[in-house]
């Protein structure tokens, strides 16, 4: 006799419990820490930190040990469990012309002030296998130097000064909140911004890229790149005053792209902007770019159809905890809707065997 | 509040108490403009968007602690995924749980509509992977809503008599387009067509989660549905044409079982609660046997 | 020309269909199109007339509704459009307005059969009996000299001229009072045109339609259009009865045109 299939409360207990262990791997070899992750696969945790919004590495490597270094997985422990944090209240705007900058460069002026500072990158490194770490016990100690102190000023407010690009006013209008608001079209630009700074590195990489490769071209030099700490602050009202309650690593770009001129406005160069939580800078010039792409209207360029220009298309598909869930659930029971398909296809195939056996 | 008690970390059924608010507001407009998708703040579940997500969503802000939930996909109380979100709220919002149709307060649902028919005071959750109806004739959002403010409804006729054109009849056998009290035209969920019937003039209040998409919409009790068609094309609601093989259900939806090598199929009603009901009563189908002291 | 004596003495005792007052356009500081007003009565054909960059295209788009022109009145039926809800609009622009546009791409839906380009617009205002759609989608291409047997074909299958006859087909299934036209023949070979022109002149006369049709082509509104208005830089130079503005131009821009149609 049949038996329905039961028991799936128990397949899905013991394909955990397996899956735990298989995480673990072989108990021979140490098991890793957290603060192993923290500090030697730090742009792992710099990256799920960036797209799961939430500036906590020690979460990130929880998330990065218990996703088994399946990054997007990760990023999904931490949206998830972001859910849940109460929200106590907002900071201030963060002011990155503050920035204790690690890395600071920029490719449109050989000097300037605060100076180019390289920083650990990866930039011309060879890219060959360092066998040298397969050795254990290395700990290298590079040279220091006296930090330079004192705010950084940004490339683009040089320029600005001189009216050479797009003024970007400051302005103190609430922005809408992602997490909070559904998104809606048209989106402002903060609202962009928002949902690209947490969008998938590959998806926004491979936009910017195609925006260089002349889908939607804006001829982006990097006006700046930095990389550093920056203090945030919060208004506390019983104090009346606002206090430093910690500080993130920011990794910001600001572009310098194409000028553009109009009848009454003399040429001008126009900006892109990145900012990102964490060593990020891959992620932060594509941002920039992405951004760019996405002002066409604004600066009244021509919509030329280019995937990285479609606001809808970039913003309803950017993010990867979306895109990795709709995607997998297709391997869920579906049996109902294969089942009026199957039964479906077998009518019209009966019918058109009938007609062909008319008609022969 | 009935607190789970292995997770006092979190709130009752997950969410706080701001975004609870938030949902049921956007619940309460989609009752009061039945069939209109309802713009809300999605959050991000502990499970993929894609699985469930906005039912789950809905669920929690509609649980107190007195209900009694029921959870099924496919028809099915013990597949896995209802098993995982049922064991969800069973931690989270430690509500008792039950498999009976009749019993549940609550019920969340991906593709089907409970046999047994639903009763005042019940909370039917649908999980939806694609809230908007025009989606595949038109993929831009900002067009879609348009076409929803302004009724320009002609585009899902046109896919209809497509369909007729090329296959002599409408070849859409779940997800079927529905108009909800002569207004809004809506996605009832993948559910097959054999369900659409159940969806109008239904006691219990049914509400539309759509977690990735973030949308929220809802059809009242005792609300006109009905499934887009053409008069001399009218709409079937068809299923397999064969008995439950376990219980002998004439009427109920069946799934389609493979049974061996050779291909032997045997058919079984897709509603596991409804079957064991009907077996527990005494009724037999072809490859069936009496339940042993099912009937008292 | 019988049809302009009957849109001459219609002007008698008939209300206008379509009224445009002072109509402007600007883009930023660039004039679209400059105080432009006229009056098409029941049953008329309009010509604009113009090079490229006359206006005669910003002009039509802010007639059909494309636009917002910056001031102005259009009216039509007695109805204020500017002053329409869109809603009200674009269920106008679906009923008793048509708009046949240069590009049969533009107009048609390319992944819909041509019977579902047809059955669009009834399927729109209501029609819900799939038969009764068929029989009126297959005698519609038979107007329009498209074979039955074509009737579930996509147009991607089509010729130009036959996209173009198709779009006029879907446009016209609805009986609409007044039907915009842009370029119809613009883009098809002098054969083509010709035969669609004369389909065209047939539709217009036994369907009653007023039209208004912009074109750079003098011989399509010679065949087609009651009165003509000649634009130049966004402002109407000329307007008057076809055959007189196209036989005694006046205005030195419309000898111009006419005598460099003359030439080809």
């Amino acid at each position: 006799m049949y038996v329905a299939v039961k028991g799936g409360e128990r397949a899905i207990d013991n394909a955990h419990a397996w899956l735990a262990e298989e995480r673990r791997g072989d108990t021979a070899v140490a098991e890793l820490t957290l603060p192993q992750i923290r500090e030697q696969l730090k742009l792992a945790v710099n990256r799920v930190m960036a797209e799961g919004s939430l500036f906590d590495p020690d979460l990130a490597a929880l998330a990065i040990k218990q996703a088994r270094g399946d990054l997007i997985e990760a990023i999904f422990l931490i949206r998830a469990y972001r859910t849940t944090l109460p929200r106590l209240g907002t900071s201030l705007p963060v002011d990155t012309a503050d920035m204790a900058v690690d890395r600071r460069i920029s490719a449109t002026f050989k000097d300037l002030p605060g100076g180019q500072v390289l920083g650990p990158t990866f930039d011309y490194t060879h890219r060959l296998l360092d066998f040298a770490l397969a050795a254990e016990g290395e700990a290298p100690v590079a040279a220091k130097a006296p930090a330079t102190l004192g705010p950084v000023p940004h490339v683009t407010a040089f320029l600005n000064r001189d009216g050479l690009i797009e003024d970007a006013p400051r302005d103190d209008t609430q922005p809408a909140d992602l997490t909070r608001t559904p998104l809606e079209l048209p989106a402002d630009r903060p609202l962009r911004l928002q949902a690209i700074t947490r969008g998938d590195e590959g998806f926004i990489l491979s936009m910017a890229y195609s925006t260089q490769r002349g889908y939607g071209r804006t001829h982006a030099f990097v006006g700046e790149l930095r990389i550093g700490r920056v203090a945030v602050e919060m208004e506390i009202p019983e104090l009346g005053f606002a206090v430093e309650i910690g500080e993130v690593e920011l990794t910001e770009c600001e572009t310098v792209n194409q000028f553009k001129g109009s009848k009454t406005e003399p040429p001008q160069f126009t900006r892109g902007y990145g900012l990102v939580f964490g060593q990020t800078e891959r992620k932060a010039i594509a941002m920039s770019l992405v951004d760019r792409a996405l002002r066409w209207k604004e600066l009244g360029e021509d919509h030329i159809g280019a995937p990285a220009q479609d606001e809808e298309f970039v913003l309803y598909h950017c993010d990867n905890i979306q895109a990795t869930g709709f995607l997998e659930h297709i391997k869920l029971p579906h049996y109902v809707d294969f089942q009026s398909e199957l039964e479906l296809v077998r009518r019209l195939r009966a019918e058109a065997m009938t007609m062909q056996e008319a008609a022969e | 509040m009935t607190q789970a008690s292995e997770t006092n970390a979190y709130n009752f059924a997950y969410l706080d108490e701001q975004t609870k608010r938030m949902i049921r507001r956007a619940i309460l407009k989609g009752v009061a403009v039945p069939g209109y998708q309802v713009p809300f703040a999605s959050r991000e579940m502990p499970m993929p968007y894609g699985w469930g997500t906005g039912g789950v969503q809905v669920t929690a802000a509609c649980l107190v602690p007195e209900d009694r939930l029921k959870v099924i996909d496919q028809g099915a109380d013990d597949t896995t995924n209802a098993v995982s979100i049922r064991k969800f709220f069973q931690r989270t919002a430690g509500v008792a749980v039950t498999e009976a149709t009749g019993e549940a307060t609550v019920i969340q649902t991906r593709h089907r509509i409970p046999e047994t028919p639903l009763t005042e005071g019940q909370i039917l959750v649908y999980q939806v992977p694609i809230p908007e109806p025009l989606r595949f004739l038109e993929p831009r959002e900002t067009e879609t809503r348009k076409m929803h403010e302004l009724e320009e409804y002609g585009l899902m006729h046109v896919k209809l008599y497509e369909d007729i054109a090329r296959h002599g009849e409408i070849a859409t056998s779940y997800a079927y387009p529905v108009k909800v009290e002569g207004r809004y035209v809506m996605d009832p969920s993948p559910i097959p067509k054999f369900d659409n019937p159940k969806l109008g003039d239904n006691a219990a209040i049914q509400l539309f989660g759509a977690g990735r998409e973030q949308r929220i919409y809802a059809v009242p009790p005792y609300t006109q549905v009905v499934s887009l068609d053409f008069d001399d094309h009218p709409f079937v609601a068809s299923k397999a044409p064969h008995d439950c093989d376990l219980c002998g259900a004439k009427g109920s939806y069946l799934d389609e079982v493979i049974t061996d090598d050779a291909g032997s199929r045997m058919y079984v009603c897709s509603d596991t609660d409804f079957c064991t009901g009907r077996r527990e009563a005494g009724h037999v189908g072809r490859l069936g046997v009496a339940m042993a002291g099912g009937v008292a | 020309m019988g049809a302009v004596e009957l849109g001459i003495c219609a002007k008698g005792n008939e209300q206008p269909l379509f009224q445009v007052d002072g109509l402007t356009k600007y883009y930023g500081t660039r004039v679209g199109c400059l105080d432009v007003s006229f009056d098409l009565f029941p049953g008329e054909v309009l010509g604009i007339v113009g090079e490229s960059g006359s206006g005669k295209s910003t002009l039509l788009s802010c007639l059909a509704g494309h636009l917002r022109p910056d001031l102005g009145s259009v009216t039509y039926d007695g109805r204020d459009v500017l002053g329409m809800a869109e809603t009200e609009r674009r269920r106008l622009s679906r009923t008793e307005w048509a708009y046949v546009h240069q590009n049969p791409r533009d107009g048609l839906r390319m992944g819909v059969s041509a019977g579902g380009n047809v059955g669009e617009r009834l399927m729109a205002i209501g029609a819900r009996h799939y038969g009764t759609i068929r029989d009126t989608a297959t005698d519609w291409l038979g107007r329009v000299e498209i074979a039955a047997d074509r009737i579930d074909d996509r147009p991607s299958a089509f010729s130009g001229g036959m996209q173009q006859r198709l779009q006029i087909a879907r446009n016209l299934v609805t009986g609409p009072r007044l039907v915009f036209m842009d370029e119809p023949t613009g883009g098809l070979d002098v054969s083509v045109q010709a035969r669609l022109l004369d389909l065209l002149r047939g539709l217009v006369r036994d369907l009653g339609l007023s039209v208004i049709i912009v074109t750079h082509d003098l011989a399509v509104v010679r065949l087609l259009a009651d009165r003509l208005m000649v634009m130049k830089g966004g402002r109407v130079v000329e307007q008057g009865l076809t055959d007189q503005v196209l036989d005694d131009p006046q205005h030195a821009y419309s000898q111009l045109l006419v005598s460099s149609v003359l030439q080809v």
